[in-house]
């Protein structure tokens, strides 16, 4: 089903969650809204499944409005970070507690309910925990039944606050693959919050970056991560060095000294540089934009990673930049840097 | 559909649980508690402090308040005894003294009353001794010093054990590790980070003996201006029919124990900024 | 570890909630447990004191203990039976024991069942909400436990006696509300209006609403949630309340007292019963009585060990 949010405010005594958010999900999306923490991702998925009301603003579901709607009639399966399973039911009883629930008249028959309940286990591939209670099954368990609890009610949207948040790294991992594969088994419009922009690139379609309340972009993994749209997510997403310079014209300018790279269209004035480690092209000193000295080197896997305090300054400004390991780089060495891909934004304040 | 979206809240229930919650309240406690300040108002100010200042009235608080305040201290030492005792020690039978200390919670007042009646009367197991050595408790301000010992000792232990217990062993190896010697641990150390636990426990059981009424009356022997209490005056002027002096010495003690509450209150915010909760 | 402590009348309270001031800002997680686990000694001379000091302290706890409320205790019991087994019995037959008991029993139950819906009720809306003045609310909700027993019968006198504010009016209307049962549940209900609010609410506040929400999500209604989720997870901390609420009803002297009039066979509770036999000097028939009242406060005390050993499990079960 798709969704669409409009106009949204939502304000918790003098601080505002949500600015004027707008937000169009496509039917069958896997969409991930990712940002750091206060950044109001967890408020708009709260919103959208009925348990926070915004100020004001819109949200229809598949072309309805919602807010019309409590959350137990928008029929939206919502898994809590912390699971919230219900500590003295079983996993059984835990999966079908949303079929139980039903009113009289479209509730089905115990027989129904128990393979539906049965089924549901088998997808998230635990049928052989359905006696146990929550508190005895691992982090990672108790993420899956609260997947299949809320699948239970056969949701027309789901909603994942923080779905691996709780859980240990390689778990972690395990879980991204198989919720990857689960949304291509049924298909259903999912939304899922993280605070984890690795989590956001693998797993989603397509990737919300929020910040203080408002969406900074919206994109596919590889467009949030390749054409970051503002500084808040070139520094958010990837790691990237940044460097303050002036604008004028077309030229820019590190600490007074001009660099030879084009201002590709930044306005004039404080700006940002940001550059990806891996951008940072290595040559002979003299010949790239910026000179510096080599401190310290680290060789891991196929790159090395070098420090470099730049030149002027005194050496203050220290970067970390990626290199492949064709030529070994040696502490102490005079080197040239060039930036391959950059951007330049306009410094904020 | 409109861009302006009334407020709810996910949970239901709100309205009517709390619209319940403050009738109830309201009736069963706010109206009768204003109707007991609206009856004082009924006083002038002189007919009030007459009341309050007139022989009897005035000794029947200073026992209340003046035996109270001895036997919390009491409550304090002996409190701090018994916590140390069933925390720090391992000896027979302390699960079972563990559960005796909250009898006095548990013991309807007037059985503690006539129970302690009965125990320091003259021909009682304690009063008999106690007599051949010209010592006479029931019946005598003793005997109501006595009741609010028993009545108060809980208090004490049950604030200050939990303390005790989540005190961090670390602070006193760390004490000794300096050098400290075991007495300058205990008193420098210890002691000082239990300080408001025992305060509101020296509190609680001070205002909870000011109000007592059913273990002390019997043990009290109720003389005016000797052994009567200040609760048992209140009832007395009440079977007069003297409804304005009940009140008047009612409020009096209301307005002491909501200032102990207020102290109380004061006490746990110090201790939670002095002591940050881990 | 935060203090708890309230102005409470018992064990529990003063070691599971936080100051009445500061319950909303700060939920502590509830401490049931009477003694836990102790970290393992340090070294004898590190963290003990010497043999002898040990010794005397231990010996002057135990004597103090054993003095001052254990002796009490007995003495109920041995006085109860000082005259042979039959004397007790016959005691208690007393058709005045029995319309005693009867009335004990009523206007418990009467109190402790109205406690019990308005106590939820009043911890689902602290608990579960997020309001202004829910510090203050709270604290009106403990106010009873710092009034005298006395002053909590005498608000009754005022409103309802003959000189009270309804006074006239109930005359006109041959309403009989003071020295008789309405009377004695009233300033019953007064007395022990915070047990159950009070268990509860540190309980439910710790527990959050996340399972409420996942329910309400679910597709579950408000009745549903309340009874499926919520009154699973507060049962024990519920009948925990609902203990001491009783063994406080039943035992209530000083504020029935002074509203009951004591009418021999009509408004005398048992905790009153003991004191007129006892101001008539039938102490055994006095102590009879007062021995089931012991009785109940030990049966409570157990039952309340057992109660917080539980609610201390279900803690370490969901402690994640």
């Amino acid at each position: 089903m798709a969704i669409e949010v409009k106009n949204i405010v939502k304000t918790f005594g003098s601080f505002a969650a949500l600015d004027d958010v707008d937000l169009k999900v496509a039917d069958g999306e896997l969409l991930a809204l990712l940002g750091p923490s206060g950044s109001g991702k967890t408020t708009l998925l709260r919103i959208i499944a009925g348990l926070d009301w915004p100020d004001s603003g819109e949200v229809a579901i598949d072309g309805e409005n919602a807010l019309t709607r409590g959350a137990s009639e928008r029929q939206v399966g919502f898994v809590f970070q912390h699971y919230a399973l219900f500590r003295h039911m079983t996993v059984f009883e835990n999966v079908a507690f949303g079929l139980r629930v039903q009113p009289r008249a479209v509730r089905k028959d115990e027989a129904t309910i128990r393979a539906r309940v049965k089924e549901l286990l088998d997808l998230v591939q635990l049928d052989w925990l359905a006696n146990r209670y929550p508190s005895q099954l691992s982090g990672g368990q108790r993420q899956r039944i609260a997947l299949a609890r809320a699948l239970a009610i056969e949701p027309r949207i789901l909603l994942l606050d923080e779905p691996f948040g709780a859980l240990d790294a390689k778990v972690r991992k395990e879980l991204r693959q198989w919720l990857r594969s689960l949304h291509n088994e049924i298909h259903v419009t999912s939304i899922f919050v993280t605070h984890d922009q690795e989590e956001a690139l693998e797993v989603a379609n397509r990737v919300v970056v929020m910040d203080k309340g408002k969406i900074e972009q919206i994109g596919s993994p590889g467009e949030v991560y390749d054409n970051p749209a503002t500084a808040f997510v070139h520094g958010f997403i990837g790691e990237s060095i940044v460097l303050p310079v002036d604008v004028a014209g077309d030229a820019v300018r590190l600490d007074g000294r001009p660099l030879n790279i084009p201002a590709l269209g930044a306005a004039s004035g404080a700006a940002k540089l940001f550059v990806r480690r891996h951008d940072m092209a290595i040559g002979p000193a003299g010949s790239g934009a910026l000179d510096g000295a080599i401190r310290h080197v680290r060789s891991f896997g196929p790159i090395q990673r070098a420090e470099v305090a730049l030149a002027g300054d005194a050496g203050k400004t220290v970067i970390e930049i990626d290199a492949p390991r064709d030529r070994e780089l040696q502490a102490g060495e005079i080197v040239s840097l060039q930036p391959r891909r950059y951007r330049i934004f306009a410094a904020q304040d | 559909m409109s861009t302006a979206v009334a407020r709810r809240s996910t949970l239901p229930g709100f309205g009517l649980t709390m619209g319940l919650t403050l009738t109830w309240l309201s009736v069963i406690i706010l109206i009768p508690l204003a109707g007991l300040f609206l009856k004082t108002f009924e006083l002038s100010l002189d007919q009030f402090w007459g009341i309050i200042t007139s022989r009897r009235t005035l000794n029947a608080l200073k026992i209340s308040f003046g035996l109270s305040f001895a036997a919390a201290c009491v409550n304090l030492v002996m409190g701090t005894i018994i916590v140390w005792a069933l925390v720090r020690y391992r000896f027979p039978g302390r699960r079972l003294f563990d559960a005796i200390v909250d009898i006095p919670f548990a013991l309807p007042t007037a059985v503690a009353g006539v129970a302690l009646t009965q125990l320091f009367a003259q021909k009682g197991w304690l009063g008999a001794p106690l007599a051949e050595l010209g010592i006479k408790v029931a019946f005598t301000p003793i005997g109501i010093f006595i009741a609010m010992v028993f009545i108060g000792i809980p208090f004490v232990v049950r604030t200050v054990q939990p303390v005790l217990i989540d005190l961090d062993p670390e602070i006193e190896e760390a004490a000794a590790s300096l050098g400290a010697n075991r007495w300058h641990t205990v008193f420098r150390v210890i002691l000082p980070s239990l300080i408001p636990a025992l305060l509101t426990g020296f509190a609680l059981a001070f205002a909870r003996a000011i109000g007592e009424y059913g273990s002390v009356i019997f043990i009290a022997g109720n003389l005016p201006n000797v052994s009567e209490i200040a609760p048992l005056l209140i009832v007395i002027r009440l079977s007069e029919f003297r409804y304005a002096d009940a009140t008047a010495i009612a409020v009096v003690m209301l307005l002491a124990s909501f200032l102990i509450i207020f102290l109380i209150n004061r006490l746990q915010r110090w201790a939670q900024t002095r002591i940050p909760a881990h | 570890m935060s203090m708890q402590t309230g102005l409470v009348t018992s064990t529990r309270q003063l070691r599971t909630y936080a100051p009445t001031t500061d319950v909303s800002v700060a939920a502590p997680a509830p401490r049931l447990e009477i003694v836990r686990a102790q970290p393992a000694m340090a070294p004898r001379n590190l963290r003990t004191e010497p043999g002898p000091i040990r010794f005397i302290i231990i010996a002057l706890a135990i004597t103090f203990l054993s003095v001052f409320v254990v002796l009490p205790l007995v003495v109920v019991f041995a006085s109860a039976f000082s005259k042979g087994i039959m004397a007790y019995l016959a005691a208690l037959a007393e058709p005045e024991a029995m319309a005693a008991i009867k009335l004990t029993l009523v206007v418990a139950a009467i109190s402790v069942t109205l406690n019990l819906v308005f106590g939820v009720i009043a911890a689902w809306a602290i608990s579960k909400f997020e309001f202004t003045g829910k510090t203050f609310l709270i604290t009106l909700i403990d106010l009873p436990f710092s009034v005298s027993p006395v002053i909590s019968g005498l608000v009754f006198v005022l409103l309802f006696g003959a000189q009270g504010f309804f006074g006239t009016w109930l005359q006109a209307h041959n309403v009989h509300i003071l020295f008789a049962v309405p009377g004695i549940a009233l300033a019953t209900i007064f007395v022990t209006f915070p047990f159950v609010a009070r268990a509860l609410i540190p309980l439910m506040q710790e527990q959050g609403t996340q399972e409420e929400e996942a329910a309400i999500s679910l597709g579950a209604s408000g009745l549903q949630t309340f009874f499926r989720v919520t009154l699973p997870n507060i049962k024990w901390g519920l009948l925990y309340g609902v203990l001491l609420c009783n063994a406080r009803a039943m035992g209530e002297f000083g504020a029935v007292s002074v509203v009951s009039g004591h009418i021999r066979g009509e408004t005398n509770t048992m905790p009153l019963l003991v004191e007129i036999l006892y101001n008539e000097y039938q102490f055994v028939a006095s102590f009879a009585i007062a021995s089931l009242l012991a009785m109940l406060a030990l049966i409570t005390l157990v039952m309340k060990t057992i109660l917080e050993r539980r609610l201390g499990e279900t803690e370490v079960a969901d402690g994640d």
